[in-house]
């Protein structure tokens, strides 16, 4: 074998002596893997906290409750990242076609078959008691789907044909989780826009997008005059800053009109085309103290239970807000009260750092990587978990609308946990291989 | 590339201000904002304990000796209880001010926002009053739950009572799953069967807004718990029996405990004086439970199980009897002489036989027969053989469940005394006494103490010639319940069945012509066989025994009779016993006499010897 010399951006780089060891575990990036399993720890004691009752005190190990089974979802996880990461690393590039297909059939045979189950038609019955969500899948194999087609054409590159290519790639899965009736796993595929904004796409559609899912949630907070004026005073504000944006006056007020549109096009959307436990979802954002037993409960119910932690928090399992289902889906979609009622404000900020720490050090992976593949698949991981993060913690604290997505690695669930798994472990499957890619 | 590489920091920047904004906006609602806190302590759920109805108990022929009837605690909030009139909830509850200002700041100091009791127990009468007056006084309200009554306000002692677990016993691990303010069996039956009776607590959850409105069951009842009752008991009572028992032993101190021989079930189980089961259920309970424990006649202490410091009297000769009839030291027909310089005696026919002996309690006769037994000559020195034959002696009154806890299903029971050698030898030394320091034990004195439980149950092994069964007062659990198997151990003594024949002919000779007559039923063709006794008292007037069983073919009731200072045995104890057994074979009283004479506690005043 000839000594290695990578080339990048005209330099020569030498291979990092420190990565040079050849097993998988050897290059393995520990520091996720820690961070992962505090993760998945401290959710196990959290779902179990759930469960907990002093009425009735069942050990945190039974399977008869929560915190059992979440034991047995990371026992198994632990081999699935095994096998991830001693399984060729290339297979993740080379069959990522048809891992998108094969979960695409899924998607499409799930919604024929599942039989409802509070409305949705997105799981899977296995037999045996044991339910697959396969949207959930759909997120890592639609990462892979789209990282090998910009590892072949880049963003800059494409024209219209690749362009819609890659959208239909990213758009797929959502229609069909939609057809599922599960627009909150949908609405997760829009984050791969971050994705999309490193490899090069123009930073106004990420600027259009921010905008609009600003004035999105403005309209429905804010009097729709109100909003108005003050967008028209930002804009003011902004021309008599920078001279340039005077001269183009007109598309300025094309552009005010165009909101003006929006906005009432928003209120349009939600007061007349929205299904009603879809406008009480985002209702109950604007205001939930308006119904507190009605579409706000939810909202209502976590904030207090938050709120009622303090700085503190009132103890591991002390809570009294966040058993039975107080607030629903109480182990999955909210367990993040439990955490802000027993662990307090500084709890809660612990595991916002955690997660920082995690976002942080998957961008740093991500740039590591030689093969625009490896990249581009680390910064689809980091969108969705910052996503799932994003919408999960902000919708118990009343900053994001109550989409029912699960905290990462964090609630409860096998389908979440394995979803989590299986995309944050190809790409440390990668990472640890990255020496061996030569840069394309 | 590198332009795009710069991205990774807008990236980055986007994550850490999403971030900081939670972390602040979590701030604001966590420690900024106290609105939450107060909304999470009212805007919950509210738990709604479903206390299970205790188990019921009944007696041997269906009769209830103990049910459940509704009480009315008033329950407190204090949080929601600000600005009360004090003065005006004293008077409307008819409690002292400063018995109020107290249970106020009991309250408080246990939760400011958790109910708890602030006025227990009130009765029907005094919840109607309560109710209409509650409107003025914010953050009070009634909680209904039942307590135990007693309609026929009998068998105190033996029924025992409940009250609050204390907290103690919520310390202790024994009482897992107990809650402060819970009912726990404290006495007696209560406290003995408190796994059966208690049942099960059920929880109800109720959505409560924010200004304490009850919003309905918290997820359609989805969490709530249905409370189950707790199993009934069979005793083994008969009320009829028991209630004329404490009728005739009203204003008497002592204790009646009859038995049924061959099953061990208790008939009848009375301390005197009694009360009132009812006096531990209402809010005076606490009053009421002082004032018994302190009066001067000992109200609280349970005679029949507890009184075991009083030697037995000549009633023990039947066991020295039977003892020495195994023994071999004696037979039926062996005589000797009533010899006073040995120990006194009073005036009949010289010399008995054995039969004889019974029938008039020779003194003399049983200090000749005991010292048969004990020097038996085992040994050459006097003392050793004393040491050995007391020994010996003391093996065999074991077996009659003399000197140990017989096991009723009544806790507190205790184990009495029998003489023993390191007994004799801690107080004289080992070798320094011999019979003449003992004597006394032949006739029933001494170093000796019986309950009145281990007399009755001494009864029963002479009806059933040989043996006992664990003396119980509950027969069965729950609905069609088998008797309880831990009550059915036949225990046997040491002495034949055939041994048995003399004493019984003997003890039926007391009661025709003896010291017994006045237990006499031969009238309503009943053969009565028993024995009297006194017990030497230093403290006044010596207490009197009679212990009997009867028909003498095929026993149906085993009975002692302890009356305290009733000098006599035949005069206040024999009646009494006669009159409960014609009552409890018969159901009826013919010996209408005798009642009388009971009654008018004229025994008392006879003579003392
Ligand atoms: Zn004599």
């Amino acid at each position: 074998m000839p000594v290695e010399q990578k080339v990048l951006g005209g330099k020569i780089v030498q291979p990092s002596s420190r990565r040079q060891s050849t097993s998988v575990f050897g290059n393995l990036d520990w520091f996720t893997v820690l961070l992962y399993f505090v993760l998945v720890a401290l959710g196990w004691m959290n779902i179990y906290a759930v469960v907990y009752s002093p009425e009735n005190i069942v050990n945190i190990f039974s399977f008869d409750i929560n915190s059992g089974k979440q034991l047995l979802w990371i026992g198994t996880g632990v081999i699935l990242m095994i096998v991830l990461l001693v399984v060729d690393y290339k297979v993740y590039e080379h069959l990522a076609y048809p891992i998108y297909g094969g979960i695409i059939l899924l998607l499409l045979f799930t919604l024929a078959v599942a039989n409802p189950v509070a409305g949705s038609r997105s799981w899977l019955d296995l037999g045996g008691g044991v339910r697959l969500q396969p949207a959930e899948l759909a997120k890592f194999a639609t990462a892979l789907a789209i990282s090998r087609f910009l590892s072949n054409v880049s963003l800059r590159q494409q024209n219209m044909k690749d362009q819609m290519v890659l959208a239909a790639i990213t758009f797929l899965p959502a229609i069909i989780i939609i057809l599922q009736n599960e627009t909150g796993s949908a609405l997760v595929f829009g984050a791969f826009i971050l994705a999309f904004f490193r490899e090069g796409m123009s930073p106004l559609i990420l600027i259009i997008g921010g905008s609009a899912a600003a004035i999105f949630i403005l309209t429905l907070l804010v009097p729709k005059l109100y909003l108005l004026i003050g967008v028209a005073a930002l804009m003011g504000l902004a021309m008599f800053l920078d001279y340039r944006l005077m001269r183009r006056f007109k598309t300025m007020i094309a552009l005010f009109v165009l909101i003006i549109g929006m906005v009432f096009s928003v209120d349009y959307f939600v007061n007349d085309i929205l299904q009603p436990h879809q406008q009480n979802r985002i209702k109950a954002l604007i205001n939930p103290e308006a119904d507190p037993l009605g579409y706000g409960w939810n909202v209502t119910q976590s904030k207090i239970a938050i709120g009622s932690g303090g700085f503190w928090g009132k103890g591991f399992l002390e809570g009294t807000q966040t058993k039975f289902d107080f607030v629903p889906e109480q182990s999955t979609d909210f367990i993040f009260c439990t955490i802000g009622e027993e662990h307090g404000w500084l709890g809660s900020t612990i595991l916002i750092g955690l997660f920082m720490l995690l976002l942080m050090r998957i961008v740093y992976i991500a740039e590591r990587q030689k093969s625009v593949f490896g990249r581009t698949y680390g910064y689809c991981v980091v969108s969705i978990i910052f996503f799932h993060f994003v919408i999960n913690v902000g919708m118990t604290i009343g900053l994001a609308p109550v989409v029912g997505i699960p905290l990462p690695f964090f609630s409860y669930g096998g389908s979440s946990l394995w979803s989590f798994t299986i995309l944050l472990f190809i790409l440390l499957a990668i990472d640890a291989n990255r020496n061996r890619e030569l840069v394309r | 590339m590198n332009y795009l590489e710069n991205r990774k920091y807008v990236i980055q920047a986007i994550f850490l201000v999403v971030g900081v904004v939670y972390a602040l906006r979590l701030f604001y609602i966590q420690v900024v904002d106290s609105s939450y806190k107060q909304a999470a302590e009212t805007n919950a759920i509210k738990t709604v304990i479903q206390y299970p109805f205790r188990g019921l108990i009944y007696d041997r022929n269906g009769e209830l000796l103990v049910q459940n009837t509704p009480v009315y605690d008033l329950m407190i909030v204090p949080k929601e209880a600000r600005n009360i009139d004090t003065l005006r909830l004293a008077q409307m509850l008819e409690i002292p001010l400063e018995d109020a200002r107290e249970r106020f700041k009991k309250a408080r100091a246990y939760s400011w926002v958790k109910p708890s009791i602030f006025l227990q127990m009130l009765s029907t009468q005094d919840f109607a009053h309560i109710q209409d007056n509650l409107i003025d006084f914010p953050g009070f309200y009634i909680n209904a739950r039942t307590a135990r009554g007693y309609p026929h306000k009998s068998l105190g002692h033996a029924l025992g009572y409940i009250a609050e677990i204390s907290p103690k016993q919520l310390e202790d691990t024994s009482y897992h799953g107990y809650r402060p303010g819970d009912y726990i069996g404290k006495a007696g039956i209560e406290m003995e069967y408190e796994k059966y009776l208690m049942g099960k607590r059920g929880v109800k959850y109720k959505m409560v807004n924010v200004r304490g409105i009850d919003k309905g069951p918290f997820k359609d009842g989805a969490y709530d718990t249905l409370s189950v009752a707790g199993q009934n008991l069979v005793s083994t009572i008969d009320l009829e029996l028991q209630a004329y028992g404490e009728y005739l032993m009203d204003g008497a101190k002592g204790s009646v405990v009859a038995i049924e021989p061959a099953t061990g079930e208790i008939l009848a189980y009375i301390s005197a004086p009694f009360y009132d089961p009812n006096l531990f259920t209402g809010k005076d309970y606490g009053k009421n439970y002082m004032q018994l424990l302190q009066d001067p006649d000992k109200t609280m202490f349970n005679r029949p199980i507890m009184a075991d410091r009083n030697p037995p009297g000549s009633i023990f000769k039947l066991t020295q009897a039977l003892i020495a009839l195994e023994e071999g030291v004696i037979n039926p027909r062996t005589q000797f002489a009533c010899n006073k310089s040995l120990v006194n005696c009073h005036p009949h026919p010289s010399p008995l036989d054995l039969y004889g002996a019974v029938q008039h309690s020779c003194n003399p006769w049983f200090f000749q027969a005991y010292r048969a037994l004990i020097n038996q000559g085992k040994s050459k020195n006097t003392f050793t053989d004393t040491s050995l034959g007391l020994k010996d002696w003391r093996e065999q009154v074991l077996t009659f469940g003399f000197g140990q806890k017989l096991g009723i299903d009544i806790p507190g029971e205790k184990t009495g005394i029998i003489a023993s050698t390191d007994l004799y030898d801690r107080v004289y030394g080992k070798n320094r006494w011999k019979y003449s320091t003992i004597y006394s034990l032949s006739i029933g004195q001494g170093e000796l103490g019986v309950t009145p439980l281990q007399m009755a149950n001494f009864m029963a092994i002479i009806a059933n010639k040989g043996y006992y069964v664990t003396p119980h007062i509950i027969r069965s659990v729950g609905e069609n319940g088998k008797p309880l198997k831990e009550n059915q151990e036949r225990h046997y003594t040491s002495v034949k069945p055939q041994h048995y024949e003399p004493i019984i002919e003997g003890m039926a000779e007391v009661v025709r012509a003896g010291t017994a007559r006045r237990a006499n039923l031969e009238k309503v063709g009943i053969v009565v066989c028993g024995k009297t006794g006194t017990a030497q008292n230093p403290q006044g007037p010596d207490h009197a025994v009679f212990v009997a069983f009867a028909p003498k073919e095929n026993p149906k009731i085993a009975i002692a009779v302890y009356v305290e200072h009733g000098k006599w045995g035949g005069q206040s104890a024999a009646p009494i016993a006669g009159l409960m057994i014609e009552k409890f074979l018969t159901d009826t009283v013919t010996m209408k006499a005798q009642e009388k004479w009971v009654l008018s506690r004229e025994y008392l005043n006879i003579k003392s010897k």
